[in-house]
């Protein structure tokens, strides 16, 4: 990627913000994509991969949890960091700054919903068992 | 729509068909069309948006360029950025991680705490007289296909006039009857004659106070600039008579040169350009000629009087913008402040005044603090050992590991228009920051050397 461009420039795999730490910014993203990895017990869930335009580790801006995921690059990709206390201090001034995150945050939930619905409809599948037919597990 | 129409709704409140004339395409009149767009989509109001604009930006200068340096701060980047408006590589001629602080009495550099490039330089137009690689686009026109883009429509048509008929705007254009509007949005900055537009008209509205600045581009390529300028901005802190600031910005192929000061005439710019601390940022055999273009645009230095009324309302530096610096950042902030008014409240003086006025009424206050901050700047630069003070003191701040940087922030946030005045002015009151200064100027003083005694007296 081209010197005259604005924020970082990560390679593919490098590590832009790791789970466990407390995070004090958000990120846009200006070009590539970055995977957004959850580790559990050892094994790395790829949750989804997220492209230009978008915002990612926006919920550290919000609260003082530390980072539920890990990001990783996926490919080159070039990030703008936002700082977490001019942020907050800019939508105290001007709250409509905020609509554009609140209108990323809600699409999330939204894809949330579906997928909560599909790995129900999926749980049921399997309680059913392979032809339609409930199984008791008792 | 005829004028009668848009008065029998007489709720001065922005509905669906509602229309809205944009006056001027630079920064400030695009990004208001980008938000009132924005917002009446989020609030389900149909709203046409037609902005006039007869300059293309995609020529060269002058006739593409809204003549100013071309700096988006650090501030405006995130905030485009956290409404969706990305700047991507072909507008932005150099990302800058660092600046070059040059006095006569040294060089320090201060970088940004992330080591991230967040500072865009950008070119108003096309480029330079001269251009010789179209790799790169304009800021104005990326903003303004952005609003395009949206559904606004451009007109590329200079305004003949702006009048009122029966309480509501009228907007004329060369060879067309005079079309009514909702709202009329005047954008057209303190450089163009349009400026005048309102001045048969009775409306308490006066222009903004202005001053004379300076700027000249010159052709050196991307491979030199990268290897003299590089990623860093270059300030220049010199003790010329009349030279407020000048400092010089690394764009794709060429560097800026802007100063502003008092009466700046040629023979403030050879004595600045034939400076050792200019000839030593730039490449070895440089000269001052040729050169690739020039201009000596105005900017504000007072905002305007009253810069709204019913259905009229001014954005960008024709109503309020910063002091010096960060004059984009001001037209985001207006244009924003213009829409949301516009929106959520009504098009009426009282709303404009209630809202609006406001975040013109901030940026003036805060304009008065800058004044101060700089007169202060402009003491230390007369003075050898003042500067020579804020020279060990940044390089200090700069070379020490975990050392506060209290006075590299302070000077960061100056140059680079990314913090209010009032807190930059704050900050510099700080007990460890008076503490640390002082010491440093009491260093400084005791080792004036008998040539700098004689020029401080």
């Amino acid at each position: 990627m081209a010197e005259g461009t604005l924020g970082k420039t990560y390679r593919d795999g490098e590590i832009i913000a790791r789970q466990g730490e407390v995070g004090d910014c958000m990120f846009a993203i200006q070009e590539g994509r970055v995977d957004i990895v959850v580790e559990e017990d050892g094994v790395e869930t790829v949750l989804r991969t997220a492209d230009v335009g978008e915002f990612i580790g926006e919920m550290a801006i919000f609260d003082r949890e530390v980072r539920s995921a890990t990001l990783r690059a996926a490919g080159e990709a070039r990030l703008l960091t936002i700082d977490k206390k001019n942020f907050l201090k800019r939508i105290n001034k001007d709250p409509s700054l905020a609509f554009r995150l609140v209108q990323s945050m809600s699409s999330r939930v939204r894809d949330l919903s579906a997928e909560i619905t599909r790995l129900k409809r999926l749980e049921a599948s399997f309680e059913d068992g392979p032809n339609g037919q409930h199984v008791d597990h008792t | 729509m005829i004028s009668a129409e848009i008065a029998d709704r007489d709720d001065l409140q922005l509905g669906d068909g509602s229309s809205v004339a944009i006056v001027g395409g630079g920064p400030a009149g695009s990004m208001t069309a980008i938000f009132l767009l924005e917002m009446a989509s989020l609030q389900g109001i149909d709203l046409e948006v037609e902005i006039f604009e007869p300059r293309d930006f995609s020529c060269v200068a002058p006739k593409g360029c809204n003549m100013c340096g071309g700096i988006i701060s650090e501030t405006l980047v995130q905030n485009l950025a956290s409404e969706g408006i990305n700047l991507p590589s072909n507008v932005v001629q150099r990302g800058i991680e660092s600046y070059m602080l040059h006095m006569d009495v040294g060089s320090v550099r201060i970088e940004t705490p992330l080591h991230e490039k967040r500072i865009g330089s950008v070119y108003r137009g096309a480029g330079p007289r001269d251009l010789k690689n179209t790799r790169w686009d304009s800021f104005d026109l990326h903003l303004e296909t952005l609003a395009s883009t949206l559904g606004a429509q451009v007109t590329r048509s200079r305004v003949k006039s702006i009048n009122f008929d029966s309480g509501v705007p009228t907007i004329e254009v060369k060879d067309e009857t005079p079309r009514a509007f909702d709202l009329a949005v005047v954008a057209v900055g303190v450089n163009s004659a349009a400026a005048k537009l309102v001045d048969g008209l009775d409306l308490p509205y006066r222009q903004p106070e202005t001053t004379k600045t300076f700027i000249r581009e010159y052709y050196l390529g991307e491979d030199v600039i990268e290897r003299t300028l590089g990623d860093s901005m270059h300030v220049f802190l010199l003790n010329l008579p009349r030279l407020e600031f000048a400092a010089i910005i690394p764009k794709g192929d060429y560097a800026s040169v802007c100063l502003l000061g008092e009466a700046i005439d040629n023979e403030l710019v050879d004595a600045f350009l034939a400076s050792p601390q200019v000839r030593g940022c730039m490449p070895a055999g440089w000269t001052a000629e040729p050169r690739s273009c020039q201009c000596s645009p105005k900017i504000s230095v007072r905002g305007a009087v009253q810069p709204f009324a019913d259905r009229l309302v001014f954005v960008g530096d024709c109503g309020v913008t910063r002091l010096y610096k960060d004059g984009i950042g001001a037209a985001y902030r207006t244009a924003k402040a213009c829409a949301t008014t516009a929106i959520f409240e009504g098009i009426s003086e009282g709303d404009f005044r209630s809202h609006y006025w406001p975040v013109c009424r901030s940026i003036e206050r805060d304009n008065a603090v800058g004044k101060v901050t700089f007169a202060v700047t402009r003491q230390i630069q007369k003075r050898a050992f003042a500067r020579r003070a804020l020279l060990n003191i940044t390089a200090k701040e700069q070379n020490g590991n975990g050392r506060a940087k209290d006075m590299s922030q302070v000077l960061w946030d100056m140059f680079t228009g990314s913090a209010p005045y009032s807190e930059i002015f704050l900050r510099t009151l700080h007990p460890r920051f008076l503490a640390r200064f002082s010491w440093e100027l009491a260093g400084s003083m005791s080792k004036l050397t008998k040539t700098e005694t004689a020029q401080e007296a």
